[in-house]
């Protein structure tokens, strides 16, 4: 099957390598802010209605549907009122793509938030982005004043939604893009996810009902009112539906970010818009095909797998965030995953046993393992460590730092036995005795 | 978890005030968050201290502290939980270089070679108080692997002879660039995009007045 390109046309981020300005006079020629007050004259009930006929799901990584994230919003505003939190705490290894929507193509995303906030009858919105990108919010915060400035944003605006929007930024924590992490963090406190529930639809900022959303699924959404639900739900297999920005990292020829449509096959996507894999398709070894928090899949599944939610899951990884990280086979995949495992333990925020001591344990054997110094039956105890992570924390991150050691060793298990046994082979005194305990 | 304490007393000053710049920015961020949760100010100040100083001492945690009206102990919290915070100066250049599994695919671990070697270990000032680097998690710049901060904006697409040679300029006192060190145009591929080339696209023609598709029958 050999899919089409997306048209020009058909791309939402028409601005997505900033070869035009992000200023708000060039964000209109390209469609920003056109049509708003008439989408908020259709009323809150007709938006979700659209985002849900769209078949959009969230693009930070979970892929819940983001119409239906947004009804679960209480339908009165009473005392406490509602916030809309935007989540551009991208830091996801291999994901890139917020970054380019925030720095190029910032009016999609306020617009975005203005319309999101009226949906959900909030009047006040706060985009939490993350620390180190200081440039992308330099420009968000011009954007923003753009905006307070020609009155679509702001008290007594022209769309008649009275709507602040405020850029907070994060100073260097993965967990953070945890939603409820993400919501201590923006008060002022450690960012540790709390248990749910009480979900934030009900408890969220400041104990108030709110609802957090990734930057692409709410930069999207003015783009899908303009054209219309269906014209979204054109692209894709079903319950897969829509673009999304593609971000290509490792060992292609050409690395880069490309909105494509969703269901695009991954050796298409390689292929076409990479350069291909450095060495030709034959050198690819393993996949990451979502961010590093799904498990790889070897270059066999890459041959036919499709970039969705339901491809992916099939091949037990996941499309995650869409950060596709190529290996070849000059790749020594245990010591790429043991830098990913020092990732979460770095990154872990130490409130769950588990993953605090979990995530350390696994990345001290996997040192090991990469140099070969373990035992043979360490790799099924690594195994079931990392079983014993997943599912028994607060938040994802314990999953998430399972993952990609399973998807190692299910997938790559020989290599970590001829590891040790070339260890061994070399060193004969040590053999069947390991000198260094887990520890 | 990573696990950081508070530079050592004889490290730490005796003083912290807010400079006039930096009292501008410090009414900017409140003027963010509800008065009763002015507490939510507590990481962009901290990291206007460290603009303003360089890195976040002792004295500057109880001075922001009194200024929330937060405990010390929870401002303490804060500055050790955020890798971002120097709880101890560095060099007057600090390269914050990416060292996770998609720069480090594309050779991250010769930059970090080429900065112990001109540096030092991590987080150590170099002698004439020039340099210091440490290792970050991801940048999220990934597609221009391998990725440098330094000052705060990011230096892309690196090899060990383009960051040494920034390392010359910035040594010389010249000024650097951010941005990708082979040319590239942000993250489009190498050589140049091959999308979002139909320049129709730009002529103004989608702010034209539209008629939303699906629109409800009026009442």
């Amino acid at each position: 099957m050999v899919a089409p390109m997306l048209a020009d046309k058909d791309r939402i981020f028409l601005n997505l390598y900033g070869r035009k300005g992000w200023q708000l006079e060039e964000a209109r020629k390209r469609g920003a802010w056109n049509g708003t007050r008439e989408m908020i004259g259709a009323g809150r009930d007709w938006i979700i209605q659209q985002v849900k006929d769209s078949g959009l799901r969230g693009r930070g990584g979970a892929g819940f549907p983001t119409g239906l994230k947004w009804s679960f919003m209480p339908k009165e505003v009473r005392e406490r009122p509602h916030y809309l939190v935007v989540n551009a705490d991208e830091s996801e290894p291999g994901t890139c793509k917020d970054r380019d929507m925030m720095r190029h193509d910032p009016h999609l995303l306020i617009e975005g938030c203005l319309v999101a906030s009226f949906a959900m009858q909030a009047h006040a919105c706060y985009i939490y982005i993350r620390g180190e990108y200081v440039y992308e919010r330099e420009v968000l915060e011009a954007a923003i004043k753009e905006a307070y400035e020609a009155r679509l944003i702001g008290p007594d605006n022209v769309h008649g939604w009275d709507f602040d929007l405020y850029v907070h930024h994060g100073a260097g924590a993965y967990i953070c893009g945890e939603e409820t992490a993400l919501l201590e963090s923006l008060e002022g406190k450690k960012g540790q996810p709390r248990l749910k529930p009480p979900f934030p639809a009900n408890a969220g900022l400041y104990g108030c009902p709110t609802t957090v959303n990734n930057v692409e699924s709410i930069a999207v959404v003015p783009t899908i009112l303009r054209r219309g639900a269906a014209w979204f739900a054109g692209f894709g297999r079903p319950n897969n539906t829509g673009t999304k920005v593609f971000c290509i990292s490792g060992h292609v020829n050409k690395p880069c970010n490309v909105e494509e449509a969703m269901s695009i096959p991954l050796k298409t996507l390689l292929e076409d818009y990479c350069g291909g894999v450095r060495g030709g398709w034959g050198n690819l070894k393993a996949v990451i095909p979502g961010g590093s928090s799904v498990r790889m899949i070897t270059a066999e599944m890459a041959e036919d797998a499709l970039m969705d939610f339901d491809s992916l899951s099939a091949l037990k990884s996941g499309l995650g965030t869409a950060g596709v990280i190529v290996m070849d086979k000059s790749t020594d995949l245990i010591r790429a995953i043991a830098r990913l495992a020092y990732f979460y333990k770095h990154e872990s925020c130490g409130q769950c046993t588990p993953c605090r001591e979990g995530t350390g344990w696994m990345w001290r054997v996997l040192e090991r393992m990469a140099v070969g110094e373990a035992e043979h039956r360490e790799i099924d105890l690594l195994l079931e460590v990392a079983g014993q992570v997943e599912g028994h924390t607060i938040c994802a991150l314990g999953d998430a730092a399972a993952w990609p050691v399973q998807g190692l060793i299910w997938r790559f298990r020989h290599e970590i036995e001829e590891r040790i046994d070339r260890y061994r082979l070399a060193r004969p005194h040590v053999q069947g005795a390991s000198l260094i305990a887990a520890e | 978890m990573s696990v950081r304490r508070l530079a050592p007393q004889e490290v730490q000053p005796q003083h912290f005030a807010w400079s006039a710049a930096s009292q501008e920015k410090v009414a900017f961020w409140l003027g963010k968050y509800p008065q009763a949760r002015r507490q939510s100010a507590v990481i962009p100040l901290l990291w206007l201290a460290q603009k303003q100083e360089g890195w976040v001492s002792e004295p500057a945690l109880r001075a922001i502290a009194d200024q929330l009206g937060m405990p010390y102990i929870r401002v303490y919290e804060v500055a050790t939980f955020y890798t971002m915070f120097h709880l101890a100066p560095v060099g007057r250049h600090h390269l914050q270089v990416c060292g996770t599994t998609p720069c480090m695919l594309r050779g991250s671990e010769d930059l970090k070679a080429l900065c112990r070697s001109r540096i030092g270990p991590a987080f150590q000032v170099s002698d004439d108080g020039l340099f210091s680097w440490e290792e970050m998690e991801c940048l999220g710049a990934c597609a221009n692997a391998p990725v440098v901060a330094i000052h705060d904006y990011y230096h892309e697409d690196l090899t060990a002879e383009s960051l040494g040679a920034l390392m010359d300029d910035l040594a010389a006192g010249r000024n650097v660039t951010p941005g990708s060190a082979i040319g590239r145009a942000t993250s489009a591929p190498e050589g140049g995009p091959a999308v979002l080339l139909d320049e129709s696209l730009y002529d103004g023609h989608l702010a034209a007045p539209v008629k939303l598709p699906n629109l409800p029958e009026p009442a």
